[in-house]
Parts: structure tokens; sequence; C-alpha cells
């Protein structure tokens, strides 16, 4: 008697191969490091013929400079990235963040590709089996009320990767591709608010890597509140970036994640570009926060909490950021 | 769907045929009768399960035992041997930081994991090596105080 369900597990060593895994069975997923998928299927949230393992594909574990900035493949480990030489001198708010998901052991096997595409998480959603059942399920799976919003029509469970927020506000492109091709797309582009359907890919397209701009004198951090230090997911993630020219601020980003069904890139931010970084900006900032996230009942932590948290970690994130000597 | 699965599990080779979904800690207990390497949440949360693959932690219980072909695995039971305990096992003997017994393997496989890694670890590296492990007596102060004396810094 195993603990997980019964599955085929395919090796590809191509996108040709990954395509025809799928067209064998549509309802493959596709496996990295599996910390995520593995712990799902065994709580029965998802029954695939197959899985692919992606690992092997050409150019996924690849850190590799190019003349405009820096491309990482889906498959570069967190724990790699948090240490990577190159990844630590250009972009410490990627390591920083990278070292902030799950515990070390996760993050040796845990990959980049597998953060940014991590299933979205909801109270009523990563439960077992039968608490589910007893619960009549849930419309993200098997069911057909959103507990967290049982008027609504669409699925409210919160996107919780760490990685994505900072690679937002450093501008990050993705490569996805599939048999036919690769394309690139701003990493924004790849997300949707719906908890059920979170990600924008083809039928049989893949994340094959992220790539990132050099921008000088450009300063980003990432900070998360979650329960538990050590281990855990984002209640509320956020990340910063910018950059201050004669004492006042010239480019400003922020993004956040654990409190909606995508990772949401804030917007308004322009308005308080060429101003101080001072109180009335943080205000601004603050009341930019609130008014753009949206958590819901997803957590055992109230989503009020969340919003407020959310805002203040923004805040603290920014100031700190603006007397940086990286910004100077 | 089943596969011959070849490794080296405590410095012995060994060859299973094992079926596709079958979890490393699943193996590890049931085929290779190492029950040393416990089974805890389930689900990557405590630590318990923690092997080492080639050297690196891993969670047993999120690890599928088909994607281990050609690595050395290592449990409880390959470190130290029968009346041998090794300079961890001991140290959490004397120190002790052992209680209940349940997170112990896990703790000593990621402090070895460390200790190979830098031999002379701060206490904050070491807090963060053992930081996805969990201690459900929460003794965690002997339990570092075992990883500093079997570094051979401990006060």
């Amino acid at each position: 008697m195993s603990l997980l369900p019964s599955f085929e597990l395919i090796r590809a060593a191509s996108l040709a191969e990954v395509a025809a895994a799928r067209r064998l069975h549509a309802d493959c997923r596709l496996l990295a490091g599996g910390t995520d998928l593995i712990a799902n299927l065994r709580h029965g949230l998802g029954g695939p013929a197959a899985l692919v393992d992606i690992t092997g594909l050409p150019g996924m574990q690849e850190i590799a400079a190019e003349p405009a900035g820096i491309r990482i493949g889906a498959g570069v480990t967190l724990s790699r990235l948090a240490d990577d030489p190159l990844i630590r001198r250009h972009f410490p708010a990627l390591a920083e963040a990278a070292a902030t998901v799950a515990g070390p052991t996760h993050r040796a096997s845990a990959t980049l590709g597998g953060n940014l595409c991590l299933d979205t998480r909801c109270v009523f959603y990563n439960q077992s089996d039968w608490w589910r059942q007893s619960n009549d399920f849930c419309l993200k799976y098997r069911g057909t009320v959103c507990h967290v919003a049982p008027t609504g029509n669409r699925c409210h469970a919160a996107y919780s990767g760490d990685t994505a927020p900072v690679l937002l506000v450093l501008g990050a492109q993705a490569e996805l591709g599939d048999a036919d091709g690769t394309r690139r797309i701003a990493l924004n582009e790849l997300f949707r608010e719906d908890g059920a359907a979170h990600l924008a890919l083809g039928a049989e397209e893949m994340l094959l890597s992220v790539r990132l701009p050099i921008e000088p004198r450009l300063a980003a951090g990432y900070e998360k509140a979650r329960l538990r230090g050590a281990i855990d997911f984002p209640l509320a993630g956020v990340a910063v970036s910018l950059r201050r020219r004669d004492g006042a601020l010239d480019g400003l980003r922020i993004a956040l994640t654990g409190t909606n069904s995508r990772p949401l890139l804030l917007s308004g931010c322009e308005a308080l570009i060429g101003g101080p970084c001072d109180a009335e900006a943080l205000r601004q900032i603050s009341k930019l926060v609130q008014k753009q996230v949206s958590p819901m009942r997803t957590t055992i932590v109230p989503a009020h909490y969340r919003r407020r948290v959310a805002a203040a970690l923004a805040c603290r994130l920014a100031a700190r950021l603006f007397s940086s000597p990286a910004t100077a | 769907m089943a596969m011959i699965l070849s490794l080296t599990l405590n410095g012995r080779q060994r060859t299973d045929l094992v079926p596709d979904n079958l979890l490393l800690v699943e193996y590890l207990r049931d085929m290779a009768g190492l029950i040393g390497t416990k089974r805890g949440c389930d689900g990557g949360e405590c630590g318990t399960c923690t092997v080492l693959v080639d050297g690196v932690p891993r969670h047993a219980c999120l690890t599928l035992a088909a994607r281990c072909g050609g690595r050395h695995v290592e449990t409880i039971e390959g470190i130290g041997s029968p009346g041998r305990l090794s300079r961890l096992q001991r140290a959490f003997h004397e120190k002790l930081g052992t209680q209940c017994g349940f997170c112990t393997p896990g703790m000593i496989m990621a402090a070895e994991a460390l200790l190979r890694r830098n031999p002379n670890p701060e206490e904050a590296q070491i807090r963060a090596a053992l930081s996805g492990n969990l201690c459900r007596c929460t003794g965690y102060v002997k339990i570092i105080e075992s990883v500093q004396a079997a570094a051979g810094d401990a006060p």
C-alpha cells in the first residue's frame, strides 16, 4: 500500500519529450524539486497519471551572464540561488528571498521554476483528503464552492511564492517554451488573479528560465511575515526596488505575495518619483498597498492583519532601502 | 509502473524493483527494513525523515525512491555502528540531546551534513542547519549543545 497515488514517472530530455508525455497523459504534472508537488499529492490534491521529471532538460540548471543581464534556468535550486556569487553580487535581494523559502532541506532540492509556479494555497485546500471531503471539497479541487467567498465565482487561494515579488521589482522576463519553440514575456504576464488557474501558460508550455536586467544603483529587498520563523509560506511578503537621485526617489517598484491569487506589482508608485522618501511618501505607500492588496480568509491569520502587515513591511523596506548606501 | 533501482545505501550497493510512486521513506523502512528513518508529518514540515542523498540532507517523505538511482543514500543506520557511536551520536547521548528520540535521526543526519561541510560551525550556523527539524519535546538547547560538543567547541 503506497502513500502516493499511482503514476508513471517519465524522464524528459527535451521539450519534445515533455510535449509527447503531455499528449499521452493530459493530466500529467511537471516534477522538479517536488517539495510542494509531492506533499500535495500525498494529501490527495490531484491524481495525475504521470509525473514528468524536467530536471534533465538542457539549460535548466544554468546561471549565465548575458550582455544585457543574467539568465537563471528554472531548474536552479533555491539554495544555489541563495549562495551563488553572481546572484549575490548583482541581485542580493533575490538571494535573500530564496533563503527565506521553507527550510534548508527544502531549498536544496526546490527550484526557482517550482517556486514561481507554486500552487496557490488556502486553509480549505491544503488539508487531507478526508478533511476536504467532510467539507464537500472546494472550488479549487473537486468542489463547486469557494469556502473563502461562497457567493463569488472564483477561487481565492493565495499565491505564496517568495521569489516572484523580487523578480517583479527587478524587471524580470520569463522564457516559456513548448515543442514548437520559445517566447519571452514580462514576468508579470505569467500570472492571473484566479486561485484555481493562476498561471497564464499554454497547454503544453512550461517555464524555462528567467532573465534579469542589471540596473545600476537599484537597491532592492524582500521581507515576509510568517507564522513559523524557520519554515513557512508568507502571510504577506513584500519586495521593493528603488533608486535615489539628489535626495529624491528616482524609480520605485513594489510587489507583494501572499495577499492575492497572483504576485501583485503595485500600480501608482510613479506618483512618488521626484519627491523624498519621507513620512508623507511612506503614508502614500501604505495607502497604495492597503488599497490594492486583497487578502482573504485563506490562512488562519485574519485578512485585515495581513493587509496591515503588508503595508508596514512595504514602508519599513522602502525607508531602509532609501537610506542605504547602494542607492547613492 | 515500476523500475529497477540501483543505489548505494549506507555504503552498500543494492538493487530493487520499485514502483514509480514509492517514496524514499517507504523504500527505506518497508523494503530495506531501515526503520531508523522516521515518518513524521509526511509533508516536509518536521524533518524527522531527513536522510543524506549524495551528502546533502533530503526529506525522504518528499523524495521519490525512483529518482535516487546511482546515488549514495545515507540513513541513521549508516552513521556509527552497533557499540561504536559516531561523534554526533555520542554527543547527543552524553549531552541529553535525545529526549523522546523521535526527531533524533533527522537531527543527527542534518547535523552530520553540517559538520562535514563545516567542522567548526558557529551556534547561528547550527541553528540554521537544523531550522527545518522540529523537536516535539522542544529540547532545542540540548540539541544545539550536543552538536557543539560533537564539533569539539562546547563551552
